[in-house]
């Protein structure tokens, strides 16, 4: 009925293909899952110990895969009108992501962007309706040589 | 005595203007005069105040009344608190007891009830699109679509779960009765959801699913459906004392260069990019994920490295918050071209909270991140002491004031 019933169609037969579903901590073939479920074109940039795929998704938003030489996504980072899909770009760190991002506040207000630094997981959210930044990856994944701050 | 003063030097400084506005309204005895214009009530012209909220624990939020009604009749409903908000586009409200009125429900094509998504940053809203006429101080919009809050109504379906952030659909999770978008933008979607983007769904008993939604039928900016003064806002506060204020009146001003007391006059305008940012240096560094937003209740600029700033602890009151003092002069650049110095200061939230009758600080900052991307959130203090103009995208100005989007000051 929608262009999304379309896509979720793909995603149940690529679901069959790729058993490793999860993005980040997964395969790189996980990043295909993504491409196809955010209707996007992606492009691939070589670094020295990885590699960035960069997903263009329909909404306008540029989505980072960051994969080291073992083919692991170990950081995503996005940047664009619409947040992406965080349940299927985080994978298996979805549910720690989203006990952290859940348990958050306290006190006075604070209208601040979402700050969770876990030993096996660290997210920035930030910017604003229509305008997200962001970015997660897994520390300990990280490459030797690789910054956090290369993640963007 | 003081009090008396008070209004004698306010009325020196503004003499048009009225004192209950001006100056009176913040009862803090140590207030400077104003040194903006603060426009008196009009037609054109909404109060809106910075008064803690209505749970009393929200800083820097400013409210207003916003009155409902059931399209084309007298039957309505005045809501106070709702947060005037210049980063989001339309009128969301929380649902009974909050919203006591029967609004009808919009519907899809097939007459499914419509629902709606809006993911904000650390939280969602969820919730029926319902018709209502919208009147604020004298202006009025007819059959606006707005979004009721409530979990219950519908199961929020899972494109709506997917920032995995909680929902802000009660009192204790909005910290307000509602919010009133104003910003650059007139329909909260656009284009984009004219297929379906995961943000409007039709709701069967089976499940809600996302659908396409017309733009007519997407939640609007109220002000973009006023008859007149319909191409933005002005945002009025006066300046407060370094030390705070436990409430500060202002005026929300609606139109720009329509009327006497909207005028765009020296304010310089800068215009945002597709991402609705501008770019702030500081520091010899660029900034472009930078924007003004009322609904941000501080300075949310870098981090501690990069101000020299202290984290408040994460355990306590001021969680978020900078715990320490510092001068700033940076320079704000729209995509315009023009750009402008900004001198502002921050001050240690422990300090300013210390006194826990005050909520209006024109010094409260906090971090937009501990690492990359970083960004000046230009929150509600910088609106104390200046007129900020929002300008509304594809409105149609009069002529010679130029057409929004854009920021002003």
């Amino acid at each position: 009925m929608s262009r999304l019933g379309g896509a979720a169609a793909a995603l149940v037969i690529l679901a069959a293909a790729f058993p490793a579903w999860a993005s980040l901590g997964g395969d790189s073939a996980s990043i295909q899952a993504d491409q196809l479920q955010m209707q996007g074109t992606r492009t691939t940039k070589a670094a020295e110990s990885y590699t960035v795929h960069e997903i263009q998704a329909a909404t306008g938003t540029v989505v980072r895969e960051y994969v080291s030489q073992e083919g692991k996504v170990f950081g995503v980072a996005w940047r664009g009108p619409w947040l992406p899909d965080l349940r299927q770009l985080f994978g298996g760190y979805f549910e720690q992501y989203q006990a952290a991002v859940q348990s958050q506040g306290g006190g006075r207000v604070a209208r601040r962007p979402v700050m969770i630094d876990q030993a096996g997981l660290v997210v920035r959210i930030g910017g604003h309706v229509r305008g997200f930044v962001g970015r997660a990856y897994v520390p300990e994944m990280l490459p030797s040589g690789v910054r956090a701050e290369d993640i963007q | 005595m003081r009090a008396a003063m008070r209004i004698l030097i306010c009325l020196m400084v503004c003499p048009t203007c009225a004192f209950l506005v001006g100056c009176g309204g913040s009862s803090s005895s140590s207030s400077p005069s104003p040194t903006n214009p603060i426009a008196p009530s009009a037609t054109n012209v909404a109060t809106i105040s910075v008064s803690g909220g209505p749970l009393g624990n929200y800083p820097d939020a400013a409210f207003a009344s916003v009155t409902l009604c059931v399209p084309g009749t007298s039957t309505c409903q005045t809501i106070d608190n709702v947060l005037v908000d210049t980063g989001s586009w339309g009128l969301r409200i929380l649902s009974s007891p909050v919203l006591t009125l029967a609004l009808p429900q919009q519907q899809a094509p097939d007459g499914n009830p419509v629902a709606e998504c809006l993911t904000f940053v650390g939280s969602y809203t969820w919730g029926p699109v319902q018709t209502a006429d919208v009147q604020i101080a004298g202006e009025k919009a007819s059959s606006v679509p707005i979004q009721v809050l409530s979990d219950t109504d519908f199961p929020a379906p899972s494109g709506c779960t997917s920032s995995g952030f909680p929902s802000a659909d009660t009192l204790d999770t909005l910290f307000a009765n509602g919010i009133l978008g104003v910003g650059l933008l007139a329909q909260d979607c656009g284009n984009p959801c004219l297929a379906s983007y995961d943000q409007y769904f039709e709701c069967p008993s089976s499940g809600c699913q996302p659908i396409d939604q017309a733009l007519g039928q997407q939640v609007t900016n109220p002000v973009a459906l006023f008859a007149t003064d319909n191409n933005g806002v002005i945002v009025e506060l006066p300046a407060v004392s370094s030390a705070g204020a436990p409430s500060v009146n202002g005026s929300l001003v609606f139109g720009i260069g329509t009327q006497s007391n909207n005028a765009l006059g020296s304010a310089v305008v800068y215009t945002p990019d597709d991402f609705l940012n501008f770019t702030t240096s500081y520091n010899g560094q660029s900034y472009p994920d930078s924007f003004i937003d009322s609904g941000s209740d501080a300075y949310f600029i870098l981090d501690s490295g990069l101000t020299g700033l202290a984290n408040c602890p994460t355990n306590s009151d001021e969680a978020g918050f900078y715990c320490s003092s510092q001068n700033f002069s940076v320079t704000n650049q729209g995509s315009n071209g023009t750009s402008g110095v900004v001198n502002f200061s921050i001050a240690n939230a422990a300090t300013l909270f210390g006194n826990s009758d005050n909520f209006a600080f024109d010094n409260l900052g906090g971090y937009s991140s501990t690492s990359a991307p970083y960004y000046f959130d230009w929150g509600l203090p910088f609106f104390f002491g200046q007129n900020v103009f929002v300008a509304i995208a594809g409105a149609s100005p009069p002529t010679g004031v130029p057409p929004g989007p854009y920021w002003a000051y």
